[in-house]
């Protein structure tokens, strides 16, 4: 990992994990899918993504209770959890879901914003291993849990800033 | 069954049709994918007619991982869900005519939904097939596969749990 100066800040690895929030947050802020469902980066960093969408009738799944699809929540669990690979330390920008699987606790109560928080827990040199949990206004029921793998892109030799 | 005059082709059809048309119409999600569904017989396709808004990786460009796990979604609760009202409308318990989005039946939940990403989705259009591989009165497990130019590559697939609504009778 490559430390640079930034203006009149130190180098060193939390320089390098405050850029790589940068590039994730200018990253996300490029997904058209994300901005199509409206989504908004709470916090990121050091493999750790929050990220939040707000309840729409347009993403409603089902017509006789109003519930979000599960569909939509899925996209906000794979955002939230790549996010959170490219802010590892250990990863660099750029990666790709392998798989995800998503469990579906409950229904998400319709009219009120979901957000996702997302942890990168393991990274070997080619796999990001992570795990997700999302609720609705009521902090204390997960709506759902989610478990991926994902690629982590490395540069093709050396390591450049 | 009597074997009397075998049923106006047109209207086999179009009650299918139109019990079709009730459920993708009744989930607004649907509409927002671009989603459409081509039937042939009691088989269905979906499609996922491109849009830039569905890409999530603008430098190759390719789909966003979140559409393409919406489109699989969508294509296993429209494959099971139209099994069930395909019973009910050809049996006649549901007369085709008079089916809304208010007097559908409760769409089937999702438990849980595994997806398998194999290639990157390329912007262009995709289709999807999902086969029940069980269906019982409280659970049933689909699977479903999607491709874009060549059925045989697929781009993912996957399996989903569902719990079935509640008949009543």
């Amino acid at each position: 990992m490559t430390g640079r100066d930034g203006e009149g800040g130190a180098a060193g690895p939390a320089d390098g994990i405050a850029q790589k929030a940068r590039i994730a947050r200018q990253f996300i802020a490029a997904i058209p899918f994300s901005g199509a469902l409206d989504m908004r980066l709470e916090d990121i960093g050091d493999g750790m993504a929050t990220i939040s969408m707000p309840w729409s009738a347009a993403l409603v799944g089902d017509p006789k209770t109003g519930v979000i699809h599960g569909g939509a929540v899925s996209a906000l669990m794979d955002t939230c959890g790549g996010a959170a690979v490219m802010c590892h330390p250990e990863a660099l920008a750029g990666t790709a879901t392998i798989d995800l699987r998503i469990d579906y606790m409950r229904a998400a109560t319709p009219g009120q914003r979901i957000t996702a928080r997302a942890e990168c827990y393991h990274v070997t040199r080619s796999v990001a291993f992570v795990r997700a949990e999302a609720w609705d206004e009521d902090r204390s029921r997960p709506v759902a849990a989610a478990t991926g793998a994902f690629t982590v892109e490395r540069p093709a030799s050396g390591d450049k800033p | 069954m009597s074997r009397g005059k075998p049923e106006p082709v047109e209207r086999i059809k179009q009650r299918r049709d139109r019990a079709l048309a009730v459920l993708v119409e009744a989930v607004p999600y649907i509409g927002f994918l671009g989603v459409s569904f081509d039937r042939r017989g009691d088989e269905l396709t979906g499609v996922l007619s491109y849009d830039p808004k569905l890409i999530g990786n603008p430098l190759l460009p390719a789909l966003h991982g979140g559409a393409i796990a919406s489109f699989l979604e969508v294509t296993a609760i429209m494959e099971l869900s139209f099994t069930l009202l395909w019973d009910d409308v050809e049996s006649g318990r549901i007369a085709a005519e008079s089916l809304s989005p208010e007097t559908l039946p409760r769409l089937p939940k999702t438990i849980d939904f595994t997806v398998d990403y194999l290639r990157s989705g390329l912007p262009r259009d995709a289709y999807a097939r999902a086969r029940v591989n069980r269906q019982g009165r409280r659970y049933a497990s689909v699977h479903v596969e999607a491709w874009q130019d060549n059925r045989q590559r697929l781009f993912a697939q996957a399996t989903g749990h569902f719990l079935m609504p509640p008949r009543d009778g």
